[in-house]
């Protein structure tokens, strides 16, 4: 048989998997409408499903319920709102991926997601180089720590949290403590700051454990802290589905000292996967979870109240704080395009960092070019699971 | 010291038990038919998924579970009849990618009718530990070894006291003498497949109460229920099981004494060890190649 | 001149043609991106095809090589302040030793039990990337530095395509060569019958051992590049789910077809990206295709088409 002949029908085959291929490629690009005026595309990649679900499931809900809502009022600068969004299941490598997607294919006006702070982290680099607005909405401090040009964030810092939670321990005498962080950005994060804090508040490490990604049982690690001679309370650093399995294991062990999380755990998915085991937990949060215990001349109580009712009435579902992050994100990202005028990413950019006494479901936000969350502290409140519940402490 | 150690023990019998139950499943379908099923794990996963969302619909525990496994038994089947059957005569290659497929298959489906999220299932009796010098003892760890030890009664009667059983083992000795003397070996593998995927579904109802359940959980599962069953010599039930327990119990003391970071390289680690120094595993036999 | 020879270099000038019109065809950087990543994917396919296609030997670890060249690029220059070529140099070394290493021991296994020992190795290197965070990010990843050489930056799509088509073209045509020598005729032996290889005195085990540490420096290399080029690396890079799906692309393609690996790379990277919207179903379609060519078309798609072409003919 010819050689040349086999030579073409190879070659034949070759350019007709890589033709129908790109065929295909072509063809999913659609071209746009004239007359309407253009949509302002808002990107969004969030961990919707996965581990960290607690935390992108809101999140993603919020920002289509109020895209609707604005949409409905007339857009801005009447132009629509248009929200793109993947799933980025926390994983860096999806979220990586989709982000290239969102500034190349998508070509969006800027960029509001990370539920997590490795998948916000690994996308800095990115969007710094697309000089495109960024708002993540992940806790850790190193994402705003140093500063960087185009990455903001909404809810508070895990520093901040560690604070909180040491001054708690400080007045409830509790000095020596167990640790247990996993291994995502914003664990490592937390429990760096824990370390560095400790100091400062009197407060010892007696023993410093971490887990795996997806390890769903921790009970090697309580063990070995609650064998650890002395130690008087339990600190956990972390997000997500962790965070109930790390309540439950504490149960199980028939362990009996105070227990404290971060605000990663501010989800009533928290309360209800540790199936009874977050019962007496503490931790820091934004006051929207606690936003009916607050006092009637709080500026936030009417914001944070109005938030909570639109989400749950449309969504038969507890608000949670990761919600109320995605909500002042979008705000935020509102009032600045409406301030700017245009949708020009660096006028836009710069209009973020002016934002001043912008009222959220977090709290006042008052940003600078040396502050990229201004976020106030009062709004974070320490509260403790009581009944299923959260109980603001006085 | 001693509660410390006896804490690491109960946790590893326990994952060990879950770990030999997945092995016996690779090893009835090796005996069977010569597959490594890399699908094995699925089985595990559909069992748990199943019964929780079962419950969430409001199927009483005891129904959803005898439904998700026999779920898992039917997609055994299927597995069996349209994705073995149909590629007889494929290398091993063959097959090791078909059952790579299938797995993958079953996962991405799981993602669609269930969800990527982590579901726990209640205890069957309560989480109240019981505390045995200074250890916390779990109910779900004793209801674990008793199903361990039941299976094992369980597959011992049906393997050595029922006709098809006697032909299964038959078939594991020698397909073709078993074929010549008139046993009908495509339905041997096709019930191999059912049995080992009620094996798996069952160990995943177990396990949930303890680990969690989600659509990924039978990938790390089906892969140290394989070290379970390299360890204990392909095909070689009792073995399985064993080996099951030695990789938990390694496991559990790896995490406890050493790092809890290595744990899950552990059972690979026992696995290169054993192929490269004993490839025929601590209790098996011989094979010779054909050539 | 002989057929062979002809057909060979006919062959590797369609390829230099397609490569050369390939940017006519990709109108943003969306498409340049998939473009890249699909010619990286294809050059560890072609690796990969080398040791399942031709020598018989399958490997369901060798996103582990590919994710310790892509480390190699990353951390090298950062903390040791090694010139990006000189890691990526280094890093293609050290996978070649470590696959020379495990090689001899591993390859005497056979069928399930290589499927298992190649797996358990990629599944611990995947596990040493995710729990050393002080060296390697931990499972968030970390970032990599840009790809310098002789004070020029690649940079831009272009730059990037045209260094991945270059390397393609390199790869396929060291293939060949390997393909068309004794060597390769030694492999095309052993995927039909070892034993009766051996029997014609071909030093069967040599050869696997060789195969198998040039797929792995491959895949490493390929790595390296990829980490530059995206600026950010996890150990997802070297999951086992990686490694299964270069094994698809080699499978839908075709062993033991070199342009079969191309396309099945192609294939493979473009198509996750059309059901972007659909990436709901992604794996399902994954799987389904891995078991409908393996039961179906055993032989993969090119070999297939061709079979096909040439039955009509005759």
């Amino acid at each position: 048989m010819s050689f040349l002949g086999r030579l073409l029908r190879k070659a034949a085959a070759t350019m007709l998997g890589t033709g129908l291929a790109l065929g295909a490629f072509a063809m999913g690009q659609k071209p746009a409408m004239a007359g309407d005026p253009e949509p302002i595309k808002i990107g969004s990649f969030l961990a919707v499903t996965g581990p960290a679900s607690f935390l992108g499931d809101p999140e993603l809900k919020t920002l289509q319920l109020y895209i609707e809502k604005i949409n409905k009022e007339g857009g801005v600068l009447g132009r629509p709102l248009k929200l793109i969004h993947y799933d980025s299941q926390h994983l860096a490598k999806k979220a990586v991926t989709f982000t290239r997607r969102l500034i190349e294919q998508d070509k969006v006006d800027l960029i509001i997601g990370g539920s997590t702070t490795g998948t916000t982290m690994a996308v800095i680099k990115l969007v710094e180089r697309a000089e495109i607005p960024f708002i993540s909405l992940a806790g850790a401090s190193i994402i705003i720590d140093p500063v960087k040009k185009w990455v903001f964030k909404t809810p508070h810092t895990d520093r901040l949290a560690v604070r909180k939670i040491y001054a708690d321990m400080k007045k409830r005498g509790l000095t020596k403590i167990g640790l247990l962080s996993g291994s995502g950005g914003f664990d490592k994060s937390c429990a760096g700051n824990a370390r560095k804090l400790a100091k400062e508040f009197g407060i010892t490490i007696v023993a410093d454990e971490t887990h795996g990604k997806g390890d769903t049982d921790m009970t090697p690690q309580l063990t070995r802290i609650k064998n650890t001679p002395g130690v008087q309370a339990f600190l956990y650093c972390g997000f997500g589905a962790p965070t109930s399995i790390v309540a439950k294991n504490f149960k199980q062990l028939g362990m009996t000292i105070p227990h404290y999380q971060s605000h990663g755990s501010a989800s009533m998915k928290f309360i209800k996967g540790a199936e009874g085991g977050a019962e007496g937990v503490r931790l820091p949060v934004a006051a929207l979870l606690v936003a009916e215990q607050l006092p009637d001349d709080n500026p936030q109580k009417k914001v944070a109240l109005a938030y909570k009712k639109a989400y749950e009435s449309r969504y038969h579902d507890a608000v949670s704080t990761f919600g109320g992050h995605a909500y002042d994100a979008l705000m935020i990202a509102v009032n600045a395009i409406k301030r700017a005028g245009t949708t020009d990413k660096a006028k836009v950019r710069d209009a973020i960092e002016q934002t001043k006494n912008y009222i959220g479901a977090d709290g006042i936000y008052n940003m600078s070019p040396t502050d990229h969350l201004g976020l106030d502290e009062k709004s974070f409140v320490m509260v403790e699971v009581r009944n299923g519940t959260w109980k603001l402490l006085k | 010291m001693l509660a410390e150690f006896l804490q690491f023990l109960f946790s590893g019998l326990t994952v060990g038990a879950i770990y030999g139950l997945i092995g016996l499943g690779f090893a009835v379908i090796y005996n069977a038919s010569h597959v490594i099923n890399f699908a094995q794990g699925e089985f595990v996963m559909i069992g748990g998924m199943a019964t929780v969302f079962l419950m969430k619909a409001g199927v009483p525990m005891p129904l959803a579970i005898l439904i998700a496994i026999a779920g898992a038994a039917a997609v055994g089947w299927v597995l069996a009849r349209f994705g073995i059957e149909t590629a007889r005569g494929s290398t091993v290659v063959g097959l090791i990618i078909i059952t790579i497929g299938a797995s993958i298959l079953l996962r991405g489906l799981a993602q669609v009718i269930w969800d990527r999220n982590f579901h726990a299932l209640p205890a069957f009796a309560g989480d109240t530990p019981i505390q045995i010098l200074g250890a916390a003892l779990l109910p779900q760890s004793l209801i674990i070894g008793t199903a361990l030890v039941l299976t094992m009664l369980g597959l011992r009667l049906f393997f050595e006291h029922t006709r098809i059983g006697k032909a299964m083992q038959a078939t594991a000795i020698d397909p073709l003498a078993a074929q010549l003397v008139g046993i009908d070996t495509r339905r041997i593998v096709r019930l191999s497949f059912v049995l080992s995927a009620a094996l798996g579904a069952m160990a995943g109802v177990l396990v949930a109460p303890i680990t969690m359940t989600y659509a990924n959980v039978g990938v790390m599962l089906g892969l140290k229920g394989f070290a379970a069953t390299i360890v204990g010599g392909l095909g070689n039930p009792l073995g399985a099981i064993a080996g099951g327990l030695i990789v938990g119990i390694a496991e559990a003391m790896t995490a406890g004494y050493l790092t809890s970071a290595y744990k899950d390289a552990v059972a690979f680690i026992i696995i290169l060890f054993v192929l490269l120094f004993m490839p025929n595993g601590l209790f098996g036999r011989a094979e010779v190649t054909k050539v | 001149m002989n057929g062979t020879r002809l057909q060979r270099y006919g062959g590797l000038l369609l390829l230099a043609l397609a490569l050369a019109l390939g940017p006519l065809f990709l109108q943003n950087g969306f498409h340049y991106n998939v473009a890249i990543l699909a010619g990286l994917n294809a050059i560890v396919c072609i690796g990969l095809n080398l040791l399942i296609g031709y020598a018989g030997q399958i490997s369901l670890g060798h996103a582990g090589f590919y994710a310790l060249g892509a480390y190699a690029s990353a951390i090298l220059p950062d903390r040791f302040g090694f010139h990006p070529l000189g890691a990526m140099i280094t890093g293609a070394v050290a996978v070649g030793l470590i696959a020379f290493a495990v090689a001899r021991p591993i390859l005497r296994l056979k069928g399930h039990y290589l499927a298992m020992a190649t797996l358990g190795m990629g599944i611990i290197v995947s596990i040493v990337l995710d729990q050393e965070v002080d060296i390697t990010g931990g499972p968030d990843g970390m970032p990599v530095g840009d790809l310098s050489a002789f004070g020029y930056v690649v940079s831009g799509n272009l730059a990037w395509y045209t260094l991945v088509a270059i390397l393609l073209f390199i790869t396929v045509w060291l293939a060949l060569n390997l393909v068309h020598s004794p060597v390769g005729r030694a492999l095309k032996a052993v995927h039909g019958s070892e034993i009766a290889a051996a029997a014609m005195g071909v030093d069967v085990f040599h050869y696997k051992v060789l195969v198998f540490v040039v797929s792995a420096i491959i895949a490493s290399v390929a790595g390296s590049i990829f980490a530059h080029y995206s600026g950010f690396i996890t150990p997802d890079e070297g999951s086992f789910i990686h490694s299964i799906e270069l094994v698809t692309m080699v499978v839908l393609g075709g062993m033991a077809s070199i342009t079969g690996s191309i396309v099945g790379a192609v294939l493979l990277t473009v198509l996750p990206q059309m059901l972007a919207d659909f990436h709901d179903y992604e794996m399902i379609v994954f799987g389904a295709i891995l078991m409908s060519m393996m039961i179906l078309m055993p032989k993969g798609l090119v070999p297939t088409l061709a079979g096909l072409f040439k039955g009509r003919r005759s």
